[in-house]
């Protein structure tokens, strides 16, 4: 019981740090960048290259997976999105869903289908014993890097200028460009900020389950969508609630009703919340004022 | 005076819409200018161009003797120009103070307390209040919100949108003295008003728009006194 609880909390960590990427975008961009997913993917890929080619340490192969993908993350905004700007939001949805095929197609070629066997990064540093369950350091590393994550983008959006600006955009872009805000550079940082915590969530995903495919990233990627929407989309305590709920809701599932079933009763969970509240758990009522 | 704001032959439109039709005004520093006209005569078009906010299609808009044509609209804040726009959007889920900071995004971070001082003391119900979420202050508490906020950046243009709409008429008297204010502090302004009466009895010059052009113009106690003006605009 207690196992199976960890083990979904921490499966659910990594869900609310790709989380977090959609809930920011969405709430300064007002987009669904489905191919936040991928970035995960490709994250997980340069940390594999830089570990088992390069023989790099853990450290440096997640800061080089971050700094990949934060330079993919700004790129694929400037390419593919700002064009579309104030195009209709279906527009922006289908070339996001273009990006993501293509990123998958792109890995495909480079590194072909054959699953990569990825090395477990933070296997044998420790273990802890909680009761009768046994925390592995994956999963404690995990939880670790979810809160800091939670903490350090909770201070950077209350305390920092660019922070502010972010929210300030959130709200009304326009009135923030007459603030002497540019709308653009905000929108880009938070592209760098969101897929350079895709990296980490890579990074994260394959310790824990250590097959790395193209496809790699394309169910948790869904799932953690699903998690943002489920916490309320735009809200980052949100994104992290329902990456949390919906990691434990998985395992549970898994353990007490049926493995094939789990995710169909994920998705039926998250149903059920946005019939009873359409806003998420933490979203806000939009209600007009006059 | 120098001259502070020169528009030309200014044409605008909304996708096929012709909404400004070549107008033409100007305003010279220390001047208080206010654009009067009924709903869609293009007050706010002209205000939103001048601000970098929309494209003219033809046309010059010169600020401080500098063309500032394709110029986007964040980078004219730096360079002294603050749109405080219609219906006061100040950003709700901020705090006062927070919305005050984002009026100096384009300023040195040493310079804000100083003018945070300058605002605080021409609406002192805002350091009140300045720990409170902006979207919960009044409707006239927040038009002071967004006129402090514009005035953060220290622009030596202030363009205000509709100041008056929306407030009771007490609050009125006192958003036109703060304008007042302002203005005496060394601040040029651009107004836009339904509340012709109140915009005339404070500016220097006015110029009056329909559909997209400038049918009239002249001191503000000029117009006061225009009996096509009066008939139109101040209810005879």
């Amino acid at each position: 019981m207690v196992s199976y609880l960890i083990n979904g909390i921490s499966l659910g960590a990594i869900y609310a740090i790709i989380a977090l990427g959609y809930t920011m975008v969405y709430g300064i961009a007002k987009m669904l960048n489905f191919a936040h997913g991928d970035v995960i993917m490709v994250g997980g890929y340069m940390a594999y290259c830089s570990v088992s080619y390069l023989g790099w340490s853990p450290a440096a192969a997640v800061i080089f997976a971050m700094a990949v993908c934060t330079i993919l993350g700004i790129t694929i905004e400037k390419l593919a999105y700002k064009p579309l700007r104030d195009a209709s939001s279906l527009a922006v949805l289908i070339t996001a869903i273009g990006v993501s095929y293509f990123l998958q197609n792109a890995a495909l070629l480079i590194f072909s289908s054959n699953p990569k066997v990825f090395p477990n990064l933070f296997s044998d540093m420790f273990t802890i014993k909680v009761g009768e369950a046994t925390v592995t350091s994956v999963a404690v590393v995990t939880i670790l890097s979810c809160i800091i994550i939670m903490v350090a983008l909770t201070l950077f959006t209350s305390k920092t200028k660019m922070g502010k600006a972010m929210r300030a955009v959130s709200e009304d872009r326009g009135a923030a460009t007459l603030m002497g805000i540019n709308v653009n550079s905000t929108i880009s940082v938070t592209f760098a900020i969101g897929s350079g915590l895709a990296a980490i969530a890579g990074v994260l995903l394959c310790s824990a389950y250590p097959t790395l495919m193209p496809t790699t990233g394309a169910m948790p990627g869904i799932k953690a969508f699903t998690a943002a929407v489920f916490g309320g989309i735009g809200s980052i305590p949100g994104a992290m609630l329902g990456g949390i709920l919906l990691g434990v809701i998985e395992i549970f599932a898994k353990a007490y009703i049926s493995t094939q079933l789990s995710d169909a009763i994920v998705f039926a969970v998250l149903i059920i919340v946005l019939i009873v509240k359409p806003t998420g758990l933490l979203g806000k009522k939009l209600t007009e004022k006059v | 005076m120098g001259n502070m704001l020169k528009v030309e032959d200014l044409h605008v439109y909304y996708g096929s819409i012709h909404a400004i039709k070549g107008i033409a005004f100007e305003v010279n520093e220390g001047e208080i200018v206010t654009l009067i006209g009924a709903n869609g005569a293009g007050k706010s078009t002209t205000l939103n161009t001048v601000a970098g906010l929309l494209k003219a299609s033809r046309g010059e808009v010169e600020f401080k003797g500098e063309k500032i044509a394709g110029i986007p609209a964040h980078k004219l804040v730096s360079r002294g120009m603050s749109l405080c726009p219609e219906g006061r959007r100040v950003f709700q889920e901020l705090t006062v103070r927070e919305n005050l900071e984002m009026g100096a995004f384009s300023r040195p971070k040493a310079e804000v307390n100083e003018s945070l001082e300058t605002v605080y003391e021409l609406f002192p119900r805002l350091k009140e209040r300045y720990k409170q979420i902006a979207g919960t202050l009044s409707g006239g508490e927040q038009q002071m919100l967004a006129m402090g906020r514009s005035l953060m950046s220290k622009p030596a243009l202030m363009m205000l949108d509709e100041p008056s709409m929306g407030l009771a008429p007490i609050l009125v008297e006192q958003i036109f003295d703060i304008i007042k204010e302002m203005n005496k502090n060394g601040t040029t302004i651009l107004l836009v008003e339904q509340n012709a009466q109140m915009a005339l009895s404070i500016a220097s010059r006015a110029y009056v728009l329909e559909t997209g052009r400038v049918v009239s113009s002249g001191t503000g106690e000029k117009l006061l006194k225009d009996d096509a003006v009066r008939k139109a605009y101040l209810g005879g």
